[in-house]
């Protein structure tokens, strides 16, 4: 099952705006995607789950994708990361 | 029978009229165990798609009136009702526990919002308020049950435990008499609300203005706190002849508030506006104003995905210079921190945004940010006289550097045969108490001082604005501030330096003849406050006010300034 590990770069951590988006663009696959960060696992399609990660600036998030368009689900969202969630850097 | 209730004066003025009670509906629900899971299920489905059908027309309606950063609130409760996890999980509870479709949603979500709660990081905290809305619009749905009613058909005074900003969103402006609230101090959203709308209202009253009958006889008075239910005849005539003299004494005040603020012993002063849009500044004039003692600029930076460029700001800015033409304006640069969410600059997370990295320090941090700001207020000012405010100045190194950044913007404007405003003053807004003990180093690199009373009092008396625990100790008029502003304005007048205020004690009647001792040049404030505080400064003697500013500089706490003032005629 292919995996990637993010880091979360923008200073409120993965909440509010940049959590939606997140959960927004994991619907778009069909593959099961499953966030872990620390002790916590979340289904990446769920706000509520993804919100209950508590992830803060600089936490490592893993990232775990099951299905057919798994390699592009992983790609999409370390793009989506990478672009800091479309926030200015500072 | 009449009943008397103390609340707190929030906003001037007597209001009677009949009492319209904005409840928050009651939502308490059976448990039981269903036979039918299929049908229960289909139940939940039903309404959770009716809530989304709610929210998403809340949300249309929130992105024309407030803009989409405001109405980004709805979009993510949107969000958290299509879950998946969270249809699964009541879905769970129904099919395997067998419980009712209420007690199912209620249970899921009241978990999520507990887990939330849990969590260290306020942001994620705050969430859970989110979960519980969602949870409360849907049960609302399954028990058939209508939303809390808030439009007015007749003029009412509302009556409400508290008021939100998207509570008095839905309220016709045109039907209010008046606000009363259980909870809020003097400056809660209900209170700046009612003041700009020139409005009465009575905050802080206590629960038992719930126990109101929809639609019985009330009396409140915004400047004494009292709130009269079902008043007898005597009463009543007394008061409508009291708010027809208020009336009177308003057209009155308005009628001379075009003429300049002078004592009787011949001493005028400044009085001013505090503005935020075009209409303000237009209001401002009716009103009396003799210019712009602050001009907020954060409404052109909030509620927006990118910065406003430079065109678009001098434009906003030129709007309103025009309005007042060739009246002065004192214009504040932005001035927002992490309270705030600006999503082309990440302000980021802090546990104490008033005392983080806001207003300049953000500025000089972010320079061409802040120029881009300079530069449409240099092109703006051309034929126009205007002041620039830096605010939340803690050092004199800060205005400096500020300074330098001004000079740059000019610069840059002029290689490029810009034309600038010329004879521009820069000034800053005192509101840390380092500023103000530190007024006479500041003399030599400000044109002027304007006093933020609001923010001052925060500072100095160490008390966070909306906390109402400590709210008591939160007073403009304590000693302390007071000495504050007093040590300002005489390091000011020592320099040559004219000395403003723009704070809300400006424009409280009881404080003008203590401001007026102290020597203060010129006052700001609400537009609606400019035709009484006029009054009442035309009322006073300065000989007679350096007197009580000496006294009261001398008593020991806020409750003895109260006590002091009260005594004082008007």
């Amino acid at each position: 099952m292919p995996e990637i590990i993010i880091t979360i770069k923008n200073k409120v951590g993965l909440h509010a705006r940049p959590a939606g988006l997140f959960v927004r663009e994991a619907g778009h696959y069909k593959s099961n995607i499953l966030a872990i960060c620390g002790e916590n696992k979340a289904n990446a399609k769920s706000i509520l789950a993804v919100l209950t990660l508590g992830a803060n600036q600089g936490s490592q998030i893993t990232i775990r994708a099951d299905g057919e368009d798994a390699e592009a689900a992983l790609q999409a969202l370390a793009a989506l990361n990478e672009s800091n969630y479309g926030e200015a850097e500072k | 029978m009449m009943k008397t209730i103390q609340g707190v004066g929030a906003s001037p003025g007597v209001a009677i009229g009949p009492a319209f009670l904005f409840q928050q509906e009651d939502l308490s629900y059976n448990s039981y165990s269903v036979a039918d899971p299929q049908a229960e299920l289909a139940r939940v489905r039903a309404a959770l798609q009716t809530a989304e059908i709610q929210l998403n027309a809340i949300y249309e309606k929130a992105v024309v009136e407030t803009g989409e950063s405001e109405a980004g609130i709805f979009e993510a409760h949107i969000q958290m009702l299509e879950d998946p996890e969270l249809v699964e999980t009541i879905q769970k509870s129904i099919e395997v526990d067998r419980i009712n479709a209420e007690k199912a949603l209620m249970d899921t979500c009241e978990h999520y919002a507990q887990t939330m709660e849990a969590m260290t990081d306020e942001y994620f905290r705050a969430r859970a308020a989110d979960i519980r809305d969602i949870a409360r619009r849907t049960l609302r749905i399954l028990l058939g049950k209508q939303m809390a009613d808030l439009s007015l058909h007749s003029p009412s005074l509302v009556f409400a435990y508290d008021l939100t900003p998207s509570d008095t969103v839905r309220l016709d402006k045109s039907m209010l008499l008046g606000f009363c609230t259980a909870e809020g101090g003097a400056t809660s959203h209900t209170a700046i609300l009612a003041k700009a709308l020139g409005l009465p209202a009575v905050v802080g009253a206590g629960p038992a203005i719930l126990d109101l009958i929809e639609g019985e006889t009330v009396i409140i008075n915004g400047r004494t706190g009292e709130i009269i239910v079902n008043p007898d005849e005597t009463t009543l005539k007394t008061y409508r002849q009291k708010m027809n003299s208020e009336k009177d004494l308003a057209a009155v005040e308005l009628s001379a508030a075009g003429s300049p603020a002078i004592t009787i012993d011949g001493l005028k002063v400044e009085v001013v506006a505090n503005v935020g849009s075009v209409a303000d500044s237009e209001k401002a004039i009716v009103n009396g104003a003799e210019g712009v003692g602050l001009l907020r600029t954060e409404f052109l930076y909030l509620e927006r995905q990118t910065a406003p460029n430079e065109d678009e700001q001098y434009d906003a800015y030129k709007a309103i210079f025009d309005v007042m033409g060739e009246r002065p304006v004192v214009i504040r640069t932005i001035d927002v921190g992490g309270d705030k969410e600006l999503p082309y600059i990440d302000l980021g997370h802090e546990d104490n945004p008033f005392l983080g990295w806001r207003a300049i320090r953000m500025c000089l941090d972010n320079p061409e940010f802040f120029k881009t700001q300079l530069r449409a207020i240099l092109r703006a000012s051309v034929g126009h006289d205007i002041r620039i405010m830096f605010p939340m100045i803690a050092a004199v190194s800060e205005v400096k550097k500020a300074r330098v950044l001004l000079e740059e913007s000019r610069n840059e404007l002029q290689a490029n045969g810009i034309v600038c405003g010329e004879k521009i003053q820069v000034g800053i807004m005192v509101e840390i108490p380092a500023a103000a003990i530190m007024a006479d180093k500041f003399i030599g690199v400000v044109d002027f001082f304007s006093i933020g009373t609001n923010d001052l009092t925060q500072y100095t008396m160490a008390v966070e604005r909306t906390n109402k625990k400590v709210a008591h100790l939160s007073n403009a008029l304590d000693p302390a501030v007071l000495r504050l502003i007093a040590k300002v304005i005489e390091e000011g007048h020592k320099g040559g330096v004219w000395v403003g205020m723009c704070g809300e004690l400006a424009g409280e009647p009881k404080a003008i003849p203590v401001l007026l001792g102290m020597g203060l040049d010129e006052f700001s404030m609400a537009p609606a406050l400019i035709p009484h505080a006029k009054a009442v400064i035309r009322k006073n003697r300065v000989t007679d006010c350096k007197q009580i500013a000496m006294d009261v500089l001398n008593l020991a706490s806020y409750a003895d300034v109260e006590a002091y003032l009260a005594k004082i005629k008007p």
